[in-house]
């Protein structure tokens, strides 16, 4: 695989000098995933599920084969796959449904404060609502969540652990898999929110053991709009729905409904069509590139930028140990917004602010930081060109001091 | 080393007035109207007192976290409309949130050093740092204009 041909499926890419280090906050789209989606409203453009006439045949067939591309991705069946707008909404239909069917007063639940806002800010509504406890592993000092933190933890009275796989903050990958070992055994459900993990490295549901897992379309290389809750069918199948209407039931009486067997019962309305079948666009063209090409690219960035970072003075790191592309730093005295304008001018994107984390903001003791994040599409000249912009806001600032 | 547009957002008199804030820290008394203002996204936060008599700003006090810009505007502000009758602080309020936006402005009222925040049109992603203390201040005099809502 060569970066640059990678490159030219890109438009931005392709077409600007942008040095685009803001993946974390979403990825961009190629051609492929672009045309599929076009593909959708040009040649079909009909609704799924109901019609009999050949082009909403088709439109259900591309519909339901990206479901299956999905589950066959992430190693689950085919009806464990729920469609949703995103991994926020995954996240909050499994707190809503099942938090607040099943979660009693005096429950606990386990998150953390390196959590998106979405994973943990359903819960803390849950425990508000129900009474339940919401408890948060201590971080370590780097602010990982360790095994060892976890079990501090972890008690009869754990009912849910709702965890990241990777950090959209600090990079940092969550010890998951024995997490999930030990939750099991005091019969807790796992809830795993791998928007950040799922577009960098190749996901197994099955081998993970997890209940639930969520992920988003516009990370991956797929359009906003579409995510994906994957949950164990016994699970989805007992589940109540949390939203009512077309599509989603059996049969309907004045005072009664049966409604369709998971996943369908989950998804009413006519659904995000497009971003479903550009989905399972963006599957296959993460899977044609590779991830073992995904893994090694995003390594050799990282060290790359790391090595470059700390040659230079007056830069915070605050997660040197990070195990992924992402990277949060701060130029010392200059706020990160500022920071970010001057990069901004010299064609760098990147995120300055609290990256929906602001539990961990009050842990670093930091307002906001600044967050390179990388994927495969990179390459060195992006990272010499943040540096080089890097420099420049420490000397225009200097200037100030 | 040339900065280009970056020169004119920061101009020394805005860095001048974050490292050295005019009228920061907040005073206590029931005679203060107050308003508290957030940009959640960015996490400025910024919190206005003012006094008025007879229908004259008499006193400003401003307190908060931010950016160089959103910190430093808080400052010239406080500084631009001291003394200034209410209407007239509404004039300059107007105005400038034209000229932040890079639209018409009148250019012959006087909004002493709110004036050097023109470069902050061709940077719109810096906007709401830019007005975050401009917006405080018209809440705080709409306050003023019920007296039971101190």
């Amino acid at each position: 695989m060569d970066v640059n041909e990678i490159r030219q499926d890109f438009w931005v890419l392709a077409n600007s000098s942008l040095a685009y280090l803001d993946n974390a906050a979403s990825s961009l789209k190629p051609k492929p995933v672009i045309d599929m989606i076009n593909h959708y409203y040009r040649d079909l453009g009909v609704n799924i599920h109901r019609g009999v006439y050949r082009l909403s045949y088709e439109a259900t067939d591309l519909y339901e084969k990206a479901r299956q591309k999905v589950a066959d991705f992430i190693n689950c069946k085919f009806e464990e796959v729920v469609f949703t707008r995103g991994a926020s909404s995954a996240l909050n239909l499994v707190a809503s449904s099942l938090g607040m069917n099943e979660i009693k007063a005096g429950d606990e639940i386990i998150t953390s404060e390196l959590e998106h806002h979405s994973s943990m800010l359903p819960w803390q509504n849950v425990a508000r609502i129900k009474k339940a406890k919401l408890v948060y592993v201590p971080l370590n000092e780097e602010k990982k969540i360790t095994v060892e933190n976890f079990k501090k933890v972890l008690s009869d009275k754990t009912k849910i652990v709702a965890l990241n796989y990777v950090s959209n903050a600090m990079g940092y990958i969550t010890p998951i898999k024995e997490i999930i070992n030990l939750a099991h055994e005091k019969g807790a459900i796992v809830i795993v929110d791998a928007a950040q993990a799922v577009p960098h490295q190749s996901v197994d549901v099955k081998a993970l053991d997890c209940d639930f897992l969520a992920f988003s379309g516009h990370k991956m290389c797929g359009p906003t709009g579409i995510g994906v809750l994957y949950g164990k069918y016994e699970f989805l199948q007992s589940m109540e729905p949390i939203e009512f209407g077309g599509d989603m039931i059996d049969y309907v009486g004045l005072q009664e409904v049966t409604y369709k067997d998971a996943p369908y019962k989950f998804e009413t309305g006519t659904p995000l069509i497009a971003g479903a079948i550009g989905l399972g666009g963006a599957i296959d063209y993460l899977l044609n590139i590779g991830f073992d090409f995904i893994v090694k690219q995003e390594e050799e960035l990282r060290t790359y930028l790391l090595k470059e970072m700390k040659k230079l003075s007056d830069i915070t790191i605050y997660n040197p140990t990070t195990e992924t592309g992402i990277i949060a730093f701060n130029i010392n005295g200059v706020h990160p917004h500022d920071a970010a304008s001057v990069f901004d001018e010299d064609d760098v994107a990147i995120r300055a602010g609290h990256h929906c984390a602001q539990p961990l903001m009050h842990c670093l003791n930091q307002i906001a930081t600044i967050r390179a994040s990388l994927y495969f599409y990179n390459n060195k000249a992006d990272i010499d060109k943040l540096i080089k912009a890097i420099k420049k806001a420490k000397s225009f600032f200097a200037q100030f001091m | 080393m040339s900065y280009g547009n970056l020169e004119t957002l920061y101009r020394q008199v805005i860095m001048d007035h974050y490292k050295n804030p005019r009228n920061k820290g907040l005073k206590s008394g029931e005679d203060y109207y107050q308003v508290h203002l957030k940009n959640p996204t960015c996490g400025d936060d910024l919190t206005l007192q003012i006094k008025v008599k007879n229908n004259y700003i008499t006193e400003v006090h401003h307190d908060g976290s931010g950016c160089s810009i959103s910190m430093s505007a808080a400052s010239v502000m406080s500084e631009t409309i001291m003394g200034l009758k209410i209407e007239d602080a509404k004039k300059i309020i107007d105005n400038y949130l034209h000229m932040v936006k890079g639209e018409a402005y009148d250019a012959e009222i006087d909004m002493g050093d709110a004036i050097v925040y023109q470069g902050v049109s061709q940077f719109p992603a810096r906007f709401k740092c830019a007005t975050i203390a401009w917006n405080a201040l018209d809440k705080v005099l709409e306050k003023h204009k019920v007296p039971d809502e101190k």
